[in-house]
C-alpha cells in the first residue's frame, strides 16, 4: 500500500473511530485570509480521492480569466482533530492545495508558492526552519465604528492576578499543545490587552499552516470566552503593534548552516544571507506588511524597524542576530522584525527565503553593523511602488500571483487615500 | 446448558431463520441498530453471539453497531456480518470489527456451519492486536492510540513515530533511521523533522508523559518508561 493509501485509511478511520461529523478542508486566499469548505464523512472518501471542485472566481486571488473551476486537494498529513468539539461529535480539519482542474499547479495558491520556493532551495541543499513570535490583542469587541476597548491593562511580563486574558493565552496554549504545536513560551506583551506567543520552529510550510491554524484557535478560544482577538498589526494609537518577529535558519547536511567562525558566530552563508535581506527588504515589504494599517506599525519609536539594517541587539533594527546559550549552538538564527500577524503567512515565508537566498547567491557584502541602506515603505502605496519593479517577486509568486495583489493593494491605497481622517479634521478643520 | 440467544439485527428470516433452527440456537431480533432495543432483548447471561445483516442496513449503521458492540463492557460474543457481494471492498481495515462474514445469497447449510463454528470457537475470542506499555496503549487497527485513558488525536505521521517507537522500546534510534524507517519519504526539514515531530508527541502525550519519549544526547530518540527515564536523568 503506498504512503498516500494509507494515510487516507488512517483518516478515514480515525473519522469513524471518532465519530467525526464534519471536516474541514482549509485552505488560504492570496491576502492570507482563512477559507474551509465543511464536508460530512460520507462526502470524505470523494474528496480524499478526488479533491473538492469549486467556483475559483469567488476567492480573493483565485479568479481568471479563462476557466474558473478549481480543485482543493486535501494534504492528508496535515488532518487533525479540533480539540474543542464535544467528543462524538467531532470535528476535524486538513489543510488543502489548490490544484487546476487537470492536476497541475494552481499559480494562485499560496500554499504551493511557498513550496515552491521551499522546492527550489532544497534542490541547493537547505532546508529552512521558521520560528515566528505572534503578537495580538485581546478587546471586549470588534465594533467598527469605535476605538477597541483592550480586555485588560497589563504591560511587558505583568504577572496579573489570574485575568481573563491570562487565562485565555493559557488556555490557547493548552489547545495549541494539543494539536501538537510546540509553544516556546507566552507573554502578556507591552501593550494592554496585548499577548505574545512564540513558536518552536519547524519547517517553513509546517509553520505557515501553524500560523493559520494558531490565528484560528486564537479567535475561536477567545470567541467562546465573550471576548475578541485581533491579529491587526496597529489597532490603538500609542501603543505598539502586533508584529511576527520571524525567527530563521537554513540546514545543510542536517547541520545549522548559520554557525560559523564569523562575528556572532556566524558563518559566511548566514552573512550573505543577512544581506540579502536587509538589501531585498523594501521591495518585499508589501507581501510581509500587506495592509493600509501595517505601515502604522512601522513607525519610529515603537521598537518597530524603519529603515534595512541589521544588528545584534538594537530593538529596532530590521534583522537581528539573537544571542545564543552555551552548548545551544543549534539555535543560530536570524531574527527578521518587520512581519505582521497578518500577513499571509505563505507569502511572506517565501520571500523572506527568496531574499536572504539571494544574497547566498549573489555572494553580496554584509553592510556594516547598524548601517542603514535604505528606508522601510512608509505607506502601503510606497510599498507597492517597490514591489512593481522587482524582479525578485516577480520570479518567486509568479506573474500571476503578483499582477492580482498589485491590482488588489492599489485599489485598498486608493480607497484609503480618498478617506479624510479623524485626524485632519481634529487639526485642520478649526484651523483653516 | 442455557440455550444460546443471538442477537438478531435487523431481521431473522428466510435462509438466516432457518440456519437458526437447523443450529438450535434462538434469535433475539432488533429491527433497529439501536443499542438501548438490543439492550432490551438481552438475556440475564448476554448473548452468544450476534448475525448483523449488513445488507439490510445502511452499510455505515451496520459498521456503527459492531463497533459499539465491540466497545460495549459486556461482550455480545462472535459477530458474524451478512453481505452483498458489492459491499466486500467495504470491509478493508474493519476487519477487526467481525469475526466472520457471509455473501447473499445465503445457504442456510453455509450459515449454520459457521454459525456454530464461531459459537463453539467463542471463549477465546481474537483481540485487535496492540501495544501496551506503561500508560500507552495504542490498537493498530483501529490507530487509536491513547495515554492514561485519554485518546490522542494524532496525524498520521505522529501516529507512525509512535508507533514505531513504542514496538521497540527502549532501543535508541538515530534521526536518519527514523526518518527512512517512519518516514521512508523525503520531507521538507530532513533529520530535523523528526525533532519536530517528537515535540509534537510530547505535547500530545501531555506533560505527564512526555518523557516516555528519551532523547539521547547526540544520538537520537528512544521510547521508555518513567523509572527508566529517571534513572538517565541522574546518570546525566
Amino acid at each position: 500500500m503506498t504512503s498516500m493509501q494509507s494515510q487516507a485509511q488512517y483518516v478515514l478511520r480515525t473519522v469513524e473511530e471518532r465519530g467525526v461529523r464534519f471536516v474541514q478542508l482549509w485552505f488560504t486566499d492570496v491576502l492570507g485570509r482563512h477559507k474551509a469548505f465543511h464536508v460530512t464523512p460520507a462526502e470524505l472518501e470523494d474528496a480524499l480521492d478526488q479533491g473538492m471542485t469549486f467556483d475559483g472566481s469567488a476567492i480573493d486571488g483565485f479568479s481568471r480569466t479563462t476557466e474558473s473551476d478549481l480543485l482543493a486537494r486535501p494534504d492528508l498529513s496535515t488532518f487533525q482533530l479540533l480539540p474543542w468539539y464535544a467528543k462524538g461529535a467531532g470535528v476535524a480539519r486538513v489543510f488543502c492545495d489548490i490544484v487546476n482542474i487537470d492536476g497541475t499547479v494552481f499559480d494562485g495558491c499560496p500554499r504551493q508558492q511557498l513550496r515552491r520556493v521551499l522546492d527550489g532551495a532544497r534542490a541547493q541543499g537547505y532546508n529552512f526552519f521558521v520560528a515566528p513570535e505572534i503578537e495580538y490583542f485581546y478587546f471586549d469587541d470588534l465594533d467598527p465604528t469605535a476605538t477597541p476597548v483592550p480586555i485588560d491593562h497589563g504591560s511587558y511580563f505583568d504577572l496579573l492576578p489570574d485575568d481573563t486574558g491570562s487565562q485565555l493565552r493559557r488556555q490557547t496554549v493548552l489547545t495549541l499543545e494539543e494539536m501538537g504545536i510546540g509553544v516556546e513560551h507566552a507573554q502578556h506583551e507591552d501593550a494592554p490587552g496585548q499577548h505574545e506567543i512564540d513558536l518552536r520552529y519547524t519547517d517553513a510550510l509546517t509553520m505557515a499552516d501553524t500560523v493559520m491554524t494558531l490565528r484560528y484557535v486564537v479567535k475561536e478560544l477567545a470567541r467562546q470566552s465573550g471576548v475578541s482577538a485581533s491579529f491587526m498589526p496597529k489597532p490603538l494609537v500609542g501603543v505598539q503593534g502586533s508584529g511576527m518577529h520571524t525567527h530563521v535558519s537554513l540546514w545543510r547536511d542536517e547541520k545549522n548552516a548559520f554557525i560559523g567562525e564569523r562575528t556572532y558566530g556566524l558563518s559566511d552563508l548566514a552573512n550573505k544571507f543577512i544581506a540579502g535581506l536587509v538589501r531585498h527588504a523594501p521591495e518585499i515589504t508589501a507581501v510581509t506588511n500587506q495592509w493600509v494599517n501595517s505601515y502604522k506599525r512601522l513607525v519610529p519609536g515603537v521598537e518597530a524597524p524603519v529603515g534595512a539594517e541589521w544588528a545584534r541587539y538594537d530593538a529596532a533594527a530590521l534583522v537581528r542576530i539573537p544571542s545564543v546559550k552555551p552548548g545551544r549552538m543549534d539555535s543560530t538564527r536570524v531574527e527578521y522584525r518587520s512581519p505582521d500577524a497578518a500577513a499571509n503567512p505563505y507569502l511572506a515565508f517565501a520571500v523572506i527565503l527568496a531574499a536572504g537566498l539571494r544574497g547566498v547567491m549573489g555572494n553580496y557584502d554584509l553592510p556594516k553593523e547598524g548601517k542603514r541602506v535604505a528606508p522601510l515603505p512608509q505607506s502601503l502605496g510606497d510599498a507597492l511602488k517597490l514591489m512593481e519593479k522587482s524582479t525578485l517577486l516577480e520570479e518567486t509568486l509568479g506573474s500571476h500571483l503578483v499582477e492580482w495583489f498589485l491590482r488588489n493593494k492599489r485599489a485598498e491605497w486608493d480607497g484609503y487615500r480618498a478617506q479624510v481622517t479623524a485626524f485632519e479634521l481634529e487639526r485642520y478643520l478649526p484651523l483653516l | 446448558m442455557s440455550i444460546d440467544v443471538v442477537l438478531c439485527v435487523p431481521s431473522c428470516d428466510g435462509p438466516v431463520r432457518k440456519a437458526f433452527d437447523v443450529t438450535g440456537v434462538t434469535p433475539a431480533i432488533a429491527a433497529s441498530a439501536r443499542l438501548n432495543e438490543i439492550a432490551a432483548l438481552e438475556p440475564t447471561d448476554g448473548f452468544s453471539g450476534a448475525v448483523i445483516n449488513a445488507a439490510a442496513l445502511p452499510f455505515s449503521e451496520a459498521m456503527s453497531l459492531c463497533r459499539q458492540l465491540r466497545q460495549r463492557e459486556r461482550g455480545v460474543g462472535p459477530i458474524i456480518l451478512l453481505l452483498d457481494h458489492y459491499q466486500l471492498d467495504d470491509l478493508t481495515f474493519r476487519e477487526d470489527l467481525f469475526d466472520d462474514f457471509v455473501v447473499g445469497p445465503y445457504d442456510v447449510s453455509e450459515l449454520a456451519t459457521r454459525l456454530r463454528h464461531r459459537l463453539r470457537r467463542a471463549g477465546n475470542e481474537s483481540v485487535a492486536p496492540r501495544i501496551e506499555h506503561a500508560e500507552l496503549s495504542m490498537n493498530l487497527e483501529t490507530y487509536q492510540a491513547s495515554i492514561a485513558g485519554r485518546v490522542m488525536d494524532l496525524t498520521y505521521m505522529e501516529y507512525e513515530l509512535l508507533r514505531f517507537l513504542a514496538t521497540n522500546p527502549n532501543r535508541v534510534f538515530t534521526r536518519a533511521t527514523l526518518l527512512s524507517r517512519v518516514w521512508g519519504y523525503e520531507y521538507y526539514g530532513g533529520a530535523r523533522t523528526v525533532d519536530v515531530h517528537v515535540r509534537r508527541l510530547r505535547a500530545k502525550l501531555g506533560e505527564e508523559y512526555a518523557h516516555l519519549i528519551q532523547t539521547v544526547r547526540s544520538v537520537g530518540y528512544k521510547f521508555g518508561t518513567s523509572s527508566e527515564f529517571l534513572d538517565q536523568r541522574a546518570g546525566e
